[in-house]
């Protein structure tokens, strides 16, 4: 590599080209992740939300539901926050 | 049956019309019977970027409404034969489109030709989705900047969604890249995502490069698609274009920026 081509290549490097690709990268993956979420996800949310209220008395944002796709396999997070001891009724 | 194809892009300004009117004209030169519809109902500009504005009488909206009957509603082409342009309706709300009208229309356009472009108005509205719904091919436009890809992304979403093929589980749609507004020169200063790059995020069956080029400006002003313009870089580069959609095997042209002096590769510019 010539001297010249040194400093064309830092040029390019330094280019906002390469931090348009980085941003687009996360970005697109972002979309994507919640593009290929269920659609049934929000139901299922406030249907178990509203099971466990019947018993326990937590709060409207206690539940939170997590989808995740892996290669061969698609992982649904369930986290559940039960209130403290003293909440309980 | 005709094939629809269906030219969308979710950004505007990216040269979906330019594509539309370009890729009819390429293929009906080809000796395909072929009809482009204007789908940006409330907003057309397909008939001036034809070359035909001042002979529309009846509307694509018309014919749906059963107050005109195709054949009074399309324009044929004066410079090709086989060639009908469909013109949007300038005055109804998009509504007006509805999935029966549509596909009855390209069912009726089906009988009598072999290519139906759909030019799809920008976003993801009703009039977006309706350009898609039928389509068997889908030309995603892109210009080689963040909000444009972005765009074009979330639009392969919805294609493989939301259209006929998806609901009814047949094979799906054909998803094409065509990167146009490509400038060589900034790439190589590293100012403009490459074609490389473009392609790592979207990875799509590539049609097409069309450089940014004089050309498509002098041809809309002059209402002649620009792939008649064959002696201009973007004109060479439409043909392809269509020349691959037909299963050619034509190289990529016009990716690289013009050679340069000693003077200019040592102080850039």
């Amino acid at each position: 590599m010539g001297l010249l081509d040194y400093f064309r290549n830092s040029g390019r490097n330094r280019g906002s080209a390469s931090v348009a690709k980085e941003r687009l990268q996360i970005l697109v993956a972002h979309d994507r992740a919640a593009r290929d979420r269920p659609s049934y996800l929000p139901k299922l949310q406030q249907e178990i939300l509203a099971v466990i209220r019947k018993y326990v008395d937590v709060d409207m944002n206690a539940v939170s539901v997590n989808y995740e796709q892996e290669d061969s396999q698609e992982i649904l997070e369930l986290n559940i926050v039960l209130p403290d001891a003293a909440g309980r009724t | 049956m005709a094939r629809v194809i269906v030219i969308t892009s979710g950004k505007g300004g990216v040269g979906k019309t330019t594509t539309a009117a370009a890729m009819a004209m390429g293929l009906a030169q080809r000796g395909n019977r072929t009809v482009v519809i204007d789908f940006d109902v409330g907003l057309r500009n397909l008939d001036l970027i034809m070359g035909c504005e001042r002979r529309v009488v009846y509307d694509f909206v018309n014919v749906i409404n059963g107050e005109a009957n195709l054949n009074q509603a399309l324009i044929r082409d004066k410079r090709c034969d086989g060639l009908y342009v469909l013109p949007a309706s300038q005055t109804r709300d998009k509504d007006a489109l509805t999935v029966e009208g549509v596909g009855q229309v390209l069912e009726d356009l089906g009988k009598s030709h072999d290519y139906i472009v759909c030019d799809s108005p920008a976003g993801i509205e009703h009039g977006a989705t309706m350009a898609m719904y039928f389509a068997d091919d889908a030309v995603v436009v892109t210009n080689p900047e963040v909000s444009s890809v972005r765009d074009s992304d979330r639009m392969l979403g919805i294609l493989s969604s939301k259209s006929r093929r998806a609901e009814s589980n047949e094979e799906p749609i054909r998803e094409h890249l065509l990167l146009t507004r490509y400038s060589p020169e900034r790439v190589a200063r590293g100012e403009m995502l490459s074609l490389e790059d473009v392609q790592e995020i979207l990875s799509l069956n590539l049609l097409g490069v069309i450089p940014e080029s004089q050309a498509v400006l002098n041809a809309s002003n002059a209402g002649v698609p620009v792939i008649l313009s064959s002696d201009s870089d973007a004109g060479q580069a439409y043909g392809d274009m269509v020349s691959r959609f037909l299963g050619e095997d034509v190289p990529m042209r016009f990716l690289e920026a013009g050679k340069k002096g000693l003077f200019s590769r040592i102080f850039g510019g």
